[in-house]
């Protein structure tokens, strides 16, 4: 925590988990995408559906997704910005049970006709949690470039991923591991300071027990 | 962090011959690996940040729920008729907070300072005071340090948001940030930098965090307005040479106590307090939900 969220972040109001946090989910989301998004069905459970009117979630949801920032004065306009810009948003009842009460799940298809599910939570100060992708745990904060591994539960993978991770300079923030059931599906969720090349991510892809590679880049521009 | 208390930072000043801000600062430079210019230029611009949140008050503007807006303007008129009792400073630094705090439930932009629901307290305070006595925005800067100071202590000891502990984390620890901040501008020691935003904060404990519909309107705004008031004032009373019987890190562990031991529905879930009493209940009778 640095003194800068003491004072700050310059935001748009009114809250920071049911705004700000809002509009990284959204923003998170479509950097995951990796493309611009064309349809977009956004579905609200907890508190955001309860409040959310009241705290503009759905336009600051549909601004992350158009690449704002929370400080984004046009938040409040970002439905009509996204009608404008070809962008089409609905809104529905997120149906879960026991999730966290600020959890928006978040349908995506984007221009290159890729298709990607995500649910997010908002957890406070503005900071969020990506739970799931495609229905599979991730678990990840969106503020470093994150590789996500789905793989069969079986020795070296692990060792495959991390060493590949040494040889391309690429230094481990964080590491998580969640597996269904010995030898079942078990998933790797690396958070990174640096970011993975591309080729990096091909050669994973072709690995025999490896069954896909998301990944997620903070900075990456998407046009 | 090479401080842990509000003592530790005061030791600090002594023993390095240091400034409270400083000390902050100094801390900054540390953490984000930044030279102490930089620094201060990142906070400046949470101040130009605050000065454009100020000036953008619209007073047509409502709030989506339709609980809040126009109040700041109303507060503004009935200062410059002179006819309000809080004098011409304090009269500032009430519509100044209201109208921050309006800005925020209407989605404009704001600092969240420490959180988007406090967001008036500490501008409030410190643009009066820069208005009052012209001081450049680089000094606003530098007081901005000290509230962060506090901020960062009661953090660490206890905690800034109304879902983990009450309101009096939020607007409580805003007053306590601005008490000492206003300090600070007025050339007081660290001491009573402490001392001040252990009377301020004193005045919070408590306090629920029960908002109306659970939006950052009602009673967040016109909290705003009585936090501010209550750090000027115990700005000046320690100025006027008035000690804190319990000293500023013994409030805050009361707090995190107070804190702790607060009931569930008194921490931002809307189920108890205001956001259950009848009137509550009937203007924010559901309206469609997607
Ligand atoms: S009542 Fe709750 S939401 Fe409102 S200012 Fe206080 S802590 Fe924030």
């Amino acid at each position: 925590m640095s003194i800068f969220d003491i004072i700050g972040p310059v935001m748009v109001g009114p809250s920071s988990s049911h705004t700000a946090g809002a509009v990284k989910l959204g923003l998170v989301s479509r950097q995951l995408l990796g493309e611009p998004v064309t349809e977009a069905e956004i579905l609200l459970y907890g508190s955001f559906l309860n409040t959310g009117n009241g705290h503009g979630t759905k336009q600051a949801i549909a601004a992350g997704l158009l690449g704002m920032k929370e400080d984004d004065r046009r938040i409040p306009d970002s439905l009509a910005i996204a009608e404008n810009a070809g962008m089409k948003i609905t809104f529905g009842e997120a149906h879960l049970r026991s999730a966290h009460p600020n959890t928006a799940v978040l349908k995506l298809k984007g221009a290159v006709c890729r298709a990607l599910e995500i649910q997010g939570e908002s957890i406070g100060g503005g900071r969020i949690n990506i739970h799931k992708i495609d229905g599979l745990e991730a678990n990840f904060s969106g503020e470093y470039p994150t590789l996500i591994v789905h793989n069969v539960d079986q020795p070296g993978h692990i060792a495959e991923v991390t060493s590949m991770l040494s040889h391309k300079s690429v230094n481990v923030a964080e590491m998580q591991l969640y597996r269904e059931s010995r030898g079942g599906d078990a998933v790797m969720v690396i958070e990174c300071d640096e970011e993975i090349p591309q080729e990096a991510l091909k050669w994973l892809e072709h690995l025999e027990g490896v069954l896909k590679v998301t990944y997620y880049s903070p900075w990456k521009e998407i046009v | 962090m090479s401080y842990h208390s509000l003592k530790e930072i005061c030791k600090i000043c002594k023993n390095e011959d240091k400034e409270f801000w400083e000390v902050i600062r100094a801390d900054d430079c540390c953490e984000r690996q930044v030279s102490p210019d930089e620094s201060l230029q990142d906070m400046n611009k949470m101040y130009e940040a605050m000065l454009s949140a100020d000036a953008s008050y619209d007073k047509k503007k409502r709030s989506a729920s339709r609980l809040s807006g126009g109040d700041g303007a109303l507060f503004w008129e009935y200062v410059e008729s002179g006819m309000n009792l809080s004098g011409s400073f304090m009269g500032k630094v009430i519509a100044r907070a209201v109208c921050m705090a309006e800005t925020n439930a209407c989605m404009g932009r704001i600092v969240a300072a420490p959180t988007a629901g406090s967001c008036g307290v500490i501008p409030a305070v410190l643009i009066s005071y820069q208005e009052k006595t012209g001081i450049d925005n680089k000094k606003c800067a530098m007081a901005l340090f000290t509230a962060a100071g506090i901020g960062e202590v009661i953090s660490q000891k206890a905690s800034l948001s109304g879902a983990a502990g009450g309101c009096q984390a939020e607007i409580g620890s805003a007053a306590a940030m601005a008490a000492g901040m206003t300090v600070h501008l007025q050339g007081g020691t660290p001491q009573q930098i402490c001392d001040a935003a252990a009377i301020a904060l004193k005045s919070f404990l408590g306090l629920t965090c029960d908002p109306v519909g659970g939006l950052v309107e009602v009673p967040c705004i016109k909290r705003n307005a009585a936090a501010a008031e209550a750090a000027v004032s115990a700005c000046d009373m320690v100025m006027a040479g008035i000690k804190s019987a319990i000293p500023a890190d013994e409030v805050i562990e009361a707090m995190n106590e107070i804190g702790h031991d607060m009931p569930e529905k008194y921490k931002e879930t809307a189920q108890g307090g205001l956001a259950v009493t009848e009137s509550a209940v009937r203007k924010t009778r559901p309206r469609t939900r997607i």
